[in-house]
């Protein structure tokens, strides 16, 4: 029972923050004593030794597995699916195709583009025609790959420029642009070009990328009844079980979907896939359970990626670095259904630099390829590479600085959000300095000006950047309870993709009881058993579920010192907690145990429920960035080494140094890949098919890809605004400028100025040449 | 929904939903030996590991069909029924219930499912159930001392060396592989020694300062 005198779960000595009366919101913390500091995660045992159990390792008595079969044109009907010879096979419980009952099932693509489970028009390469189930993963691709299809190859188009061309093949039939173009103007750019010194126009391109988290999308799904419970490997389990009930016209309270543990997602784990509802179809069947994952070549047909950019910029200047005019025009590939292809890509445009005269259009396209996701900051690194590259362009025609440039043009208020709402805090100033004070800019740049000779040249280069969500927002909500003996339960919606959601929120609520973090029990993204939230992305999980989980600590403290006060007969603002007692604040003789409480005892449990309130409607809260790097080219082969990384990131509070530097340093990797070795390629003259669908051909940074040196810096600005935490997310900014800060170096290196992702050897191998031929 | 009563028929009798109730198809009339000369990748793959006959057989065995095979993993013996054709990482995960080795990419890719091959770091999607006999297997499950943590798994943890930690039971077994090569790697080795497993959350740096970390904490207990 209570171990009353052993210290099994609080903090000794430690005097818990003010308790707030009833109704008010607490008060930022000063001091913390928990959160900020570098804790390894407390789940980190689970995740090294196996015990973690992720969605693909679930294994269910008298489970069958599942596979689909996808169509291999980009453009196709599927006119006859024959099954008869698949059904037939060893170890075969069911196969379905369209016609099967049960799977004229309506689809979109988070709710928008029309069609269906199996649409026998495929609109990509790896849209669905059939699934099997069987009692090995290995008999279900027998019988796949015995289904007999009959497809009617339509003419494709695979090349956004290609698509908006009057005569191209339609993706749908209202044509190939979706929607209306975005535009967004304020002031008036040709004044503001009329007004510059230096005016520059560039075309940038950016390369369709993929995701690919290593843990591969896929679910178990299994029916007790009529109840439905699907382990899915997602990022978000009530968006999963929301598009799920409404796919199979069932009510929220008889799907239940489970994800303690996910390996990876990136955004492309935000909305189930059509394999969910295959797998819910399947087991519903045969009456047992169906696991359905993908193999890594269909997650790169049919799981998203972050959509390729077509960008004009043409920017002005005076002569000082005083920005006059930017305007950016764009076209970006959704795929074959509406889903973002230049989802807020114009917004670092809008609002990183103060500029008076912003024009911006921006048109989606579809294309006959897998539809885009979100994908870590959609738009940003793709938009960054275009302006940032743009704003050095610009210093050196100006003969200034590239930081210079920038400090001269800091927003103190958001530009584009209506009201021009100031910032709570815009470290940016702060990025920059720090930033460059830590990687001696000025000094390596001075050096940089003697002529290189030689076959490795180096470079050093820099960008910032803003993320276009800072402080969280409703709705959150988050449930904290206190055992009899006085150690905790939380208890959350939100899965932890690997950011350390677990840990930071276990902090919170050490911070405000005095408990050990490692000693609270985390139950999280379970719909059955934790509450409402929506997905973990957009770098909105710390400062939206943070002060939910906050509220909900506070409120186990208001009731524990309301039941204190009547066993001490001393008002409960009077209070305090400190190590495992509650004692008077002028009196610590008056003091009880914890688990002596009486109303305690009585109930055998307090339970705390804490809500994110909206944010401040009269601020704008944004994380912002600044990185600076150094690269080594080989001018013979191409090759490019990217030798160090500084990151200056204004994210607010730091919660856990720990969790936050190795975000710095995953952001930086990912934004390597961007900037140097990740690029679908479709086969858009021949076949429109994927020609790299593997990490053979599709290559990701490895270990020898990295930088030895990577320094992250958080710059806290004491955000007081922000939210009760002063948070304000850090996962996504922090790879947004990375690909424009090393294209940057490189041309600091080689005066080659590369404007189409990645700065492969092939590419750079071939503008060397082009530059030496010009002399 | 209704059940489809065609596709019941489907439920076939041989259907080989658990290989112990299936004693009866061991498949000892068709020689190991035999079976990886008829499969083409399987051969190639074995070519290196099993001593093959020059000639190929020609007896292609059909799908389903089970042969019996003795498996040695952290230190057990399990003897189990497989197709021939079932990788060694399905073997683990989905027979065994062993899930700390991981699945990525099922083609040599990612490292997901690295696990120790007679001490040396492989890929258990590459190898085929019938080729691991006689080999001593090591899971990540097998760095493990009861619920107590291997070195490397400490270090891992000390270094905050994984974010959503799918890669990381692969990381760690192909860290072991290396220290068990090389107890004291530079940096360099490091790099190269994890170079086969792909970290999609990005943690290579920090996979490196705890493979330095673990070197120290195996030489402070001797080399366990």
């Amino acid at each position: 029972m209570n171990q009353q005198n052993d210290n099994l779960y609080f903090i000794e000595g430690f005097l818990v923050p003010e308790t707030p009366a009833h109704g008010e919101d607490p008060q930022p913390w000063k001091e913390t004593q928990v959160v900020g500091t570098a804790l390894p995660r407390i789940d980190a045992y689970e995740r090294v030794s196996g015990r973690a159990l992720y969605p693909s390792d679930v294994v269910l008595p008298n489970m069958l597995h599942g596979a689909l079969l996808r169509c291999p044109h980009p453009n196709a009907r599927a006119k006859r699916v024959d099954i008869s010879k698949a059904r037939k096979m060893t170890g075969v419980f069911a196969v379905i195709p369209g016609s099967a009952s049960g799977t004229n099932i309506d689809w979109s693509y988070r709710g928008k583009g029309k069609t269906k489970l199996f649409d026998s028009h495929c609109r990509y390469e790896g849209d669905a025609v059939a699934a099997v189930a069987a009692d090995t993963p290995y008999h279900a691709w027998d019988a796949v790959r015995a289904i007999d299809v009959e497809y009617e190859v339509l003419p494709f188009v695979s090349d956004q420029r290609k698509a908006l061309d009057p005569q191209a093949p339609k993706v749908h039939e209202e044509g190939n642009v979706v929607g209306k173009p975005e535009v967004y103007e304020r002031g008036d750019v040709s004044k503001g070009f009329a007004e510059a010194d230096v005016v520059l126009e560039q075309e940038y391109t950016t390369m369709t990328l993929l995701h690919t988290p290593v843990e591969l999308h896929g679910c178990v799904a299994k029916w007790d009844g009529d109840h439905l419970t699907l382990w899915e490997s997602t990022q978000g389990v009530f968006a999963i079980q929301g598009e799920m009930a409404r796919a199979l016209k069932l009510p929220l309270s008889k799907v239940r979907v489970i994800n303690p543990y996910m390996g990876g997602g990136f955004g492309s784990k935000l909305q189930p896939g059509k394999h969910t509802a295959c797998a819910a179809i399947l087991a519903r069947m045969t009456g047992r359970p169906v696991k359905i994952f993908l193999t890594r070549e269909e997650t790169y047909l049919c799981t998203g990626n972050r959509p390729s950019n077509i960008m004009t910029l043409k920017a002005g200047i005076k002569k000082d670095g005083t920005l006059t005019a930017l305007q950016f025009t764009a076209t970006g590939e959704s795929g074959a259904y509406p889903a973002g292809g230049v989802q807020l890509l114009d917004f670092q445009i809008r609002e990183l630099y103060a500029c008076p005269n912003v024009k911006c259009q921006s048109t989606d396209v579809y294309v006959n390829a897998g539809p885009a996701r979100p994908f870590r900051a959609p738009g940003h690194p793709q938009a960054s590479w275009a302006l940032e590259q743009m704003l050095d362009a610009l210093a050196e025609a100006a003969k200034l600085d590239p930081v210079e440039l920038r400090l001269k043009n800091i927003p103190t208020y958001s530009q584009s959000n209506a009201g021009n709402p100031p910032y709570t805090s815009t470290g940016l100033k702060e990025c920059l300095e720090e930033g460059a004070r830590v990687f001696r800019w000025k000094e390596k740049r001075a050096d940089q000006k003697a002529k290189q000779e030689g076959r490795i040249r180096t470079g050093f280069g820099m960008a910032s950047a803003l993320w276009f969500l800072g402080g969280g927002r409703p709705p959150s909500t988050v449930v904290v309870r206190l055992f009899s003996d006085g150690s905790a339960n939380l208890n959350m919606g939100a899965s932890d993709l690997g950011t350390g959601t677990r840990t930071i929120m276990a902090m919170i609520v050490g911070e405000e009881l005095g408990l050990k973090p490692n000693k609270i029990q985390i139950e999280n993204a379970d719909t059955g058993t934790t509450q409402f939230t929506p997905p973990s992305g957009g770098s909105k999980t710390v400062p939206s579920d943070g002060p939910a989980t906050r509220a909900a600590a506070v409120h186990v403290k208001q009731q524990l010192l309301e039941m204190a006060a009547q066993d001490l007969k001393v008002k409960s603002e009077e209070l305090a907690i400190v190590s495992g007692k509650v004692q008077a604040k002028n009196d610590p003789s008056k003091s009880i145990k914890i688990p002596d409480i009486s109303g305690l005892k009585t109930r055998g449990v307090i339970v705390g429920v804490g809500y994110k309130k909206p944010n401040p409607s009269d601020r704008a809260i944004n994380p912002f960035c600044a990185q600076f790097c150094e690269v080594k080219v080989d001018m013979s082969t191409g090759e490019i080494e990217v030798t160090r990384f500084v990151s200056a990131n204004d994210s607010g509070r730091v919660m856990n140094r720990l969790t936050y530097d190795n975000q710095v340093y995953g952001g930086i990797t990912m934004g390597i890949g961007f900037g140097v070795t990740e690029g679908r390629v479709l086969d858009a003259s021949q076949t429109g098919k994927l020609c790299n669908k593997n990490w053979h051909d599709y290559k990701v940074p490895t270990a020898l890809d990295v930088p030895a040196e990577i320094t992250s810096i958080p710059v806290d600005p004491h955000d007081m605004e922000a939210n009760s935490i002063g948070a304000k997310g850090l996962g996504e900014p922090v790879t947004i400028p990375t690909a424009a800060a090393i294209a940057n170096a490189v041309y600091n290196a080689t005066g080659i100025r590369v404007t189409s992702t990645p700065i492969s050897p092939p590419q750079l191998c071939k503008l060397l040449a082009e530059g030496k031929r010009k002399g | 929904m209704e059940k489809e009563p065609e596709q019941q028929k489907c439920v076939c009798e041989d259907s080989s939903t658990s290989a112990e109730e299936q004693p009866g198809k061991s498949g000892k009339d068709i020689s190991r030996r035999g079976f990886l000369a008829s499969l083409g990748v399987g051969a190639a793959v074995a070519a290196t590991g099993v001593h093959l006959p020059a000639k190929a057989s020609t007896e292609v065995m059909p799908a389903g069909n089970l042969v019996r095979i003795s498996l040695q993993i952290n230190g057990l013996t399990h003897s189990l029924l497989v197709e021939p054709r079932w990788s060694l990482l399905f073997i683990l995960r989905e027979k065994l219930g062993l899930s700390g080795t991981k699945v990525g990419c099922e083609r040599g890719e990612c490292g997901a499912c690295t696990v120790l091959i007679d001490g040396h770091p492989r890929y258990a999607c590459m190898m085929l159930g019938v080729e691991s006999e006689g080999m001593e297997i090591t899971t990540l499950e097998g760095l493990m001392d009861g619920e107590k943590l291997g070195p490397v798994q400490k270090a891992f943890v000390e270094e905050d060396a994984f974010q959503c930690g799918y890669c990381t039971p692969g990381q760690i077994v192909a860290v072991e592989g290396l220290l068990r090569k090389n107890p004291t790697p530079a940096l360099e080795d490091i790099r190269t020694g994890v170079s086969g497993n792909i970290c999609r959350c990005g943690t290579y740096h920090n996979i490196f300062k705890a493979a330095t970390r673990a070197a120290k904490l195996k030489a402070g207990k001797g080399g366990a």
